[in-house]
């Protein structure tokens, strides 16, 4: 045991020294692989992952996520917080102070302006600003000196690390964007393609949903970093032929989202030119319930809508059996494998918001049954349970997904063993996810009476999550089906919590609260039933050193500590 | 012919704009929405400001009588400007894709290359394959050698491209790691060993595109030429004592050529098109990769102009096909 503790040590001051003589540009090239290729290097209108992602290469903002969701400096000197005076007492103003001497990739000085600017790029009116939920609440912006930015919100702001933290709001150069603004932004192809920024690469040569090419940034503040000289990020294919081109061919030192079935997994491992790597975030498969009526007999405007209660879905026993009569863990073995776990959560994570809820890790079909006979609903002559003539048939949709059906399917069997008739549906996801208003499949509009996919929140702070979940929030013809309350929730002690949440700055106490919304919506109603807490899976070779997943901000949030393990 | 090309030509205007009427109504009336493919975290308010932004809240006739100006207008004032150094276009909006926001015409200019090479090569080589097999198949027909062909040909043409290409990718790329499963779009030749490499890395897709093109292509020099091999003047040559080279390569093969010529002609559009599944396969992400990304994103700018294109190119070649056929064939004739 000495032995090996000592072997560890060796290898461990070893890969320190070879990081400490590391020099810029000393490992030549890396490959990186997202088999959906970046459109667009400006993530502020483009909000797909791919496209964010690609971007934190080259724009960072003032602060970022590590891997263990805490705050972290990018551009600014430290986190303002309410202890070291960057925060007002009152939460309400916030102090970013930009690092000393911090150059753009073109030599030219990085100030207050361009922060400044940045607001005023995302916020100006028809420029469809993808982020702009994270300028949201921002009174003003003033920068009285060239390192100095403070953001004054219209209420107190109990998260105030929106603007400028995480991949999702860099600063822009203001000098290259300042003929971008409003309905100009989409034309500015040269610089959304082309930004100038503070991260350890820069553009060299964009090819639409193809490649990036990226150098490394002479100016970047770390001067040993980054090790590669270059980088490739090669986009398109599928998932499965991205994780063949790491784990098996080695042609690529890194790919994204390698979200493949177990099975494949395994086989992939085997290849042994690489290993997958996985995180968890906030991301959880559930399916929800349908509070309100979407009986295609009711007319056109009042299905599913809260003027008709759902037949039996409204009552909270029906609900929990449903749950109840789940395998989480079979769902995770067929679907996940290492890239998921059982969770009864609507917020898993983080810690500190996440509520020690797991009553419904074990199936127990048994007890179902027995509620579901509580509950007045009685095994009927052709084996389904009916009460008040009325029987349990339930239509389930998702979206087109080979995990997604076979999840479908276990359940159906599941809720059969239970005594309720299942009929299943799928939407393709751009129909599904399109929000079209004029569709009747779009997961809004919820004509169906249980439905299945997976949402999380952007960041750490769950509080605009559970405020989705609001009574004035339930889309509906009236706002054009674009609430996000899909399940029709409306409970008044929510509501008051929710507001609760938004006043109260104290950290614990968020955490509590946010603990007890989410058991609200699910262990106490059943509204939403968390499945599967889906973590990220990449893959990464085994000549690539540093890598840390993060799923909290981008995949590639460190890529300057990468470096080539000789 | 000249009259009868004009005609042709004159007839195609017409058509060609019924063509990309039903092409605008057919992906705008297909269920999706270009915000499909943005994370749920962004709030709905954000959404309908992104839609508002991209013009795409605007009514169809209106959107489509914009792209009509931008297509036939718009987009030509650039190409002259960027020929001439004029100024025709100023600035009117060009067609921007929706999903990068850039203009769909570099896009497409962007693509071409790759799709040009890899399939343009796939085309030629199935092309130099398939003559010879189906010339010498037809000679000794139900000799051994036809069986082969035939055989090949059934193979090449029934076994779909994505599963043999991902067959040879687990072969050749994965156990014996003799070529690359991804196409580099970013290698440029300057020089003897980047040529080689760019040789290197086209093997398997063009592999499998040959295969497929030359199986189609041999059946029909194979035919053709079985027909003409028993015409009365292929006796009359022999009966004049000509060799049999002379008979087979020069009288039948130039006879039996007319109808390949005009397939060979008639498949050219599918080269532009590129080989939407073989690209996806090998990342060659040419044209057709472009194509499936853009109607997975619903970016209906982006399958407008491609599929417009490719209905240019379709009405074109046909009329090129007819034409070759008057001029190889001195018997046709239009006027």
């Amino acid at each position: 045991m000495m032995f090996r503790s000592a072997l560890l040590g060796a290898v461990a001051v070893s890969a320190l020294a070879s990081a400490a003589f590391a020099e810029r540009g000393a490992d030549g090239n890396v490959n990186v692989l997202y088999w959906q290729a970046p459109s667009i290097l400006n993530p502020y209108l483009s909000s797909g992952t791919k496209d964010v992602e690609a971007s934190s290469l080259i724009l960072e903002g003032m602060a970022g996520f590590n891997e263990k969701g805490e705050v972290i400096p990018r551009l600014a000197e430290s986190i303002p917080t309410v202890e070291n005076g960057g925060v007002s007492a009152d939460l309400t103003q916030i102090t970013w102070k930009l690092k000393p001497g911090l150059l753009w990739s073109d030599g030219t000085p990085v100030t207050s302006a361009d922060a400044k600017f940045t607001y005023e790029y995302c916020t100006a009116p028809d420029g469809g600003c993808a982020q702009a939920a994270r300028y949201e609440g921002i009174k003003s912006i003033d920068t009285p000196d060239a390192q100095t930015v403070v953001i004054t919100f219209e209420a107190a702001k109990p998260n105030p690390y929106q603007a400028f933290v995480g991949a999702t709001s860099p600063i822009l150069q203001a000098a290259q964007f300042k003929d971008c603004m409003g309905a100009k932004a989409p034309e500015c192809t040269k610089q959304n393609f082309g930004p100038i920024g503070t991260g350890p690469f820069m553009v060299t040569d964009f090819k639409v949903n193809d490649v990036v090419t990226l150098a490394a940034n002479p100016n970047y503040r770390d001067p040993a970093k980054p090790a590669f000289a270059t980088m490739t990020l090669k986009g398109g294919g599928d998932a499965q032929a991205a994780a063949r081109a790491v784990m098996e061919t080695g042609e690529f030192d890194y790919a994204w989202n390698t979200q493949i079935n177990p099975e494949m997994q395994t086989q992939m491992a085997a290849g042994g030119k690489g290993v997958f790597v996985n995180g968890f975030g906030t991301l959880v498969e559930r399916i929800e319930m349908n509070l309100t009526d979407p009986d295609p007999a009711l007319p056109e405007g009042e299905r599913s809508t809260t003027k008709h209660p759902h037949p039996f879905l409204s009552d909270p026993k029906v609900r929990q059996a449903l749950s109840m009569a789940i395998d989480r863990q079979t769902l995770v073995d067929v679907g996940y494998g290492t890239a998921g776990r059982p969770t009864c959560n609507l917020v898993p994570a983080p810690e500190l918001y996440a509520s020690d809820n797991t009553g419904c890790l074990t199936q127990d079909m048994e007890g179902a049954k027995k509620l579901l006979d509580e509950a007045g609903w009685k095994v009927g002559a052709d084996g389904i349970r009916e009460k008040d003539g009325k029987k349990l048939h339930i239509l389930y949709q998702t979206s087109v997904n080979p995990v997604r059906q076979d999840f479908q399917a276990l359940v159906k069997g599941w809720w059969n063993e239970l005594g309720v008739d299942v009929e299943l549906k799928q939407v393709d996801a751009s129909v599904f996810f399109g929000g079209d208003p004029g569709s009747p499949d779009t997961f809004q509009k919820f004509y169906a009476d249980v439905e299945m996919y997976a949402n999380n929140f952007d960041g750490t702070d769950p509080e605009p999550y559970l405020a989705q979940y609001l009574c004035d929030k339930i889309p509906g013809p009236e706002n054009q089906w674009q609430g996000e309350n899909i399940n029709r929730f409306c409970d008044p002690a929510y509501d008051a919590l929710v507001k609760e949440m938004a006043a109260t700055a104290d950290l614990a106490k968020r955490g509590e609260l946010a603990k007890k919304m989410n058991d609200m919506l699910t262990k106490d109603s059943f509204v939403v039933v968390a499945l599967v807490d889906r973590g990220r899976l990449s893959a990464a070779s085994n000549t690539l050193g540093g890598v840390v997943l993060n799923t909290w901000d981008t995949e590639l949030w460190n890529a300057s500590d990468w470096y080539r393990v000789k | 012919m000249l009259t009868y090309t004009i005609r042709r030509l004159l007839l195609a205007i017409p058509t060609l704009l019924l063509i990309s009427l039903v092409i605008f109504l057919l992906v705008d009336l297909a269920p999706g929405s270009p915000m499909s493919e943005i994370p749920l975290t962004v709030p709905p308010e954000v959404r309908l400001k992104m839609i508002k932004a991209m013009g795409a809240d605007q009514p169809v006739f209106i959107r489509y009588f914009l792209w009509l100006k931008q297509f036939f207008i718009v987009e030509p004032s650039y190409i002259i400007d960027s020929w001439f150094g004029t100024n025709l276009g100023g600035d009117q909006q060009r067609i921007l894709s929706w999903q990068s926001r850039a203009p769909v015409f570099d896009v497409i200019g962007q693509r071409l290359p790759q799709t040009l090479t890899v399939v343009g090569t796939a085309y030629f080589i199935g092309i130099l394959i398939a003559l010879p097999i189906g010339v010498y198949s037809a000679y000794r027909q139900y000799s051994w050698f036809d069986q082969m062909g035939t055989l090949f040909a059934m193979i090449g043409y029934s076994v779909p491209t994505f599963f043999t290409g991902v067959v040879l990718i687990i072969v050749f790329a994965v156990n014996l790691q003799w070529f690359p499963s991804i196409y580099d779009t970013t290698l440029k030749i300057t020089d003897w060993s980047s040529f080689l490499k760019q040789v290197h890395q086209m093997v398997l897709p063009v592999t499998v595109l040959a295969l497929f093109n030359a199986a189609e292509i041999s059946r029909y020099t194979r035919s053709s030429m079985l027909e003409n091999l028993g015409q009365d003047y292929a006796r009359t040559a022999r009966a004049k004592g000509m060799s049999e080279r002379t008979v087979v390569l020069k009288h039948v093969l130039r006879n039996s050529m007319i109808p390949v010529v005009t397939v060979i002609a008639l498949g050219l559009p599918t080269v532009f098109g590129g080989a939407i599944i073989t690209e996806q396969v090998f990342k060659v992400n040419g044209i057709g990769a472009a194509l499936i990304g853009a109607i997975h994103a619903n970016d209906l700018p982006m399958v407008q102009t491609l599929a417009f294109i490719f209905a240019v190119l379709i009405v074109l070649f046909n009329l090129i096909a007819d034409i070759l056929y008057g001029i190889l064939d001195p018997r046709i004739r239009y006027d």
